[in-house]
């Protein structure tokens, strides 16, 4: 069988692993898939070969599709998130000095603790404190600025935050340039090992099911590949749901280990893979619930509350209409062609495409096609709960 | 006028960058200035604050120069070129979606200028297309808003059109100001007595 070619651009992060088992492991060969992975320099650059159509399909920041179906920054082309790849995942970290500081001011330490470390933090920090993040748009930027914006002691002026490249992030803390990082795996880890960096959060302590990268496509590409698309979409689910099985996991941390996609060490990846974080040298590792998911608790279904939550957290941020930036953001993920896709391989899909993000404290059964779906928690750090009740409007 | 402009090249590579540099000396641009990638880059750009930056499409710190122009105003906002080095179906994709990316490498030192001129002269043009689409959406909220004062003025002194303009024009040449304050002024004080 010809196989048809398709050019997927990702960066080198941890969370890029759903394209590459799906191509290690033949995912995409046995959908009829030639999956060529191409690595990007930078967001930027995986955003500009997207919209100019060097690359058919891309790994991409969540806020990503949104911000270029809105026109805000940079080369803007109408952008699909066919699914999510991955939930959660990131850390926010500071130096040793900053976190020993902290300390001094009460903060009890661990790996859990939003309000009690953003109290802490902002007693012990300079002002400006300074934040890295990969890209300014970006879940990583979205939360931090959830976590912090509302804090009665973040005055105007309070944070700066700076667009560090991931791979500089720990040399730009141990310069100095940054107080604070926030990042996704491996590179927190890599701060902790090679910059006296400690860990203070993982992002799931800020949201605990926040969508973190997903597979996004252009629109006309949607429009005139439906079934490669739809191809892509089975394979790269099948990858996610093989990384999330607890055995594969060691097999998992092998592959990305040898890939010759990601160039990190094996002890980078661990951590991520299987939530057990060293959140400063020296100290035993900590069990970080939720910290990575690919697949379970149907993490890949693209919500478009989730893609809502997005547009909401964009129109504050840029000053946008709010009301025209959530429907812009909600018809970019595409939770009716994921069903489409995913439909006729039994895949039990949630009962409405639309939840209340942030409803769910515990795990919660919910209605679904097979009645097996358990979903959450969702819950945010500060117990907010987004979205209206779901409408009676056919499921798109 | 071009050689006023400020032009930040970022690039690592000693000789590629003194390449760049030669031919925007010889094309007529003294004021240029080379910056090697650093944690530090964000910050240097705002203290340089320069009209141009050029950088490579590839160049892993494109994100950093992403947030800058998010953050400054349009007009104080630092363009980056991005100076391709290897596919010319690309730089031409992307010139027709508005970037402006041109190759270097592997052409010759002396095509670098000519390369260069087209792309400033390119970026000219589009600041003065700018500047102009500017002034004219100005000029006609301004020609509104003395509209406005005209208006009110025959409203509340029985006077002719042309009078109400005299009278303006009047009132702003014995305060030294322009005729749109004056204007401006006086539609607010209306609205503000309604």
């Amino acid at each position: 069988m010809r196989l048809t070619p398709v050019n997927c651009g990702f960066l080198p992060l941890v969370d890029s692993a759903p394209l590459i088992v799906a191509q290690t492991l033949k995912f995409a060969a046995q959908e009829g898939l030639d999956l060529n992975l191409v690595r990007q320099p930078s967001w930027s650059a995986l955003r500009d070969m997207l919209a100019l159509g060097h690359l058919d399909a891309a790994h991409m920041l969540s806020p990503m599709p949104v911000v270029m179906s809105l026109g805000l920054g940079g080369l803007s082309a109408k952008i699909d998130a066919l699914m999510v790849m991955s939930v959660n995942g990131t850390v926010i970290g500071a130096s040793n000095a900053l976190a020993d500081r902290m300390r001094e001011v009460g903060w009890a330490g661990g790996f859990g603790d939003p309000v009690g470390t953003a109290n802490a933090l902002l007693a012990a920090s300079p002002t400006p404190l300074r934040i890295g993040v990969p890209f300014p748009f970006s879940m990583h930027r979205l939360l931090l600025n959830y976590w912090l914006q509302s804090h009665p002691a973040c005055s105007d002026g309070r944070l700066e935050i700076v667009t560090i490249p991931p791979p500089r992030m720990a040399e730009a803390l141990a310069e100095g340039a940054l107080d604070v990082f926030c990042v996704g795996e491996p590179w927190g880890s890599i701060a902790v090992q090679r910059a006296d960096a400690t860990l203070l959060l993982p992002s799931s302590a800020i949201w605990q099911f926040s969508p973190e990268k997903v597979l996004g496509v252009r629109h006309e590409f949607t429009q005139t590949n439906p079934r490669t698309c739809e191809a892509l979409m089975r394979a790269v689910y099948n990858a996610a749901r093989w990384l999330d099985v607890p055995d594969n996991k060691p097999l998992a941390i092998e592959i990305l280990t040898r890939s010759r996609h990601l160039d990190v060490a094996e002890q980078t990846l661990e951590p991520a893979i299987t939530g057990r974080i060293v959140t400063r040298l020296g100290t035993p590792a900590v069990d970080s619930e939720n910290f990575l998911m690919f697949h379970r608790q149907a993490a890949n279904f693209p919500w478009r509350s989730q893609a809502a939550w997005i547009g909401e957290q964009l129109a504050q941020l840029h000053g946008l209409d709010p009301g025209p930036a959530q429907q812009t953001a909600k018809d970019s993920f595409r939770s009716d062609l994921y069903r489409r896709a995913l439909g006729p391989m039994s895949v039990d899909l949630p009962g409405a495409s639309e939840k209340l993000e942030g409803a769910m404290v515990h795990r919660t059964a919910v209605a679904s096609t097979r009645g097996h779906m358990i979903l959450g928690p969702d819950a945010f750090f500060d117990g907010a709960i987004f979205g209206a009740a779901p409408s009676k409007a056919p499921i798109t | 006028m071009e050689t006023t402009l400020k032009i930040l090249v970022v690039e690592a590579e000693r000789e590629r960058a003194r390449d760049i540099t030669e031919a925007l000396v010889d094309g007529g641009w003294a004021n240029v200035t080379v910056m090697e990638s650093s944690v530090g880059l964000a910050r240097a750009i705002v203290d340089a604050d320069p009209d141009i930056v050029l950088i490579d499409i590839s160049h892993p710190d494109r994100d950093t120069l992403e947030q800058l122009s998010i953050a400054s105003d349009a007009r104080s906002r630092p363009v980056a070129m991005f100076v391709d080095r290897t596919d010319a179906d690309l730089s031409q994709a992307a010139i027709g979606a508005g970037l402006s990316a041109y190759v270097v490498d592997g052409l010759q030192k002396n095509r670098i200028k000519p390369v260069l001129q087209t792309a400033i002269a390119r970026f000219n043009m589009m600041v003065k297309m700018q500047s102009e689409l500017d002034a004219a959406k100005r000029a006609l909220v301004d020609r509104k808003t003395i509209d406005r004062a005209k208006g009110l003025l025959m409203q509340a002194r029985g006077v002719t059109e042309e009078e109400a303009y005299s009278l303006l024009r009047k009132a702003a040449m014995d305060q030294g100001r322009k005729v749109i304050d004056v204007a401006q002024a006086l539609v607010t004080s209306a609205d503000l007595l309604r």
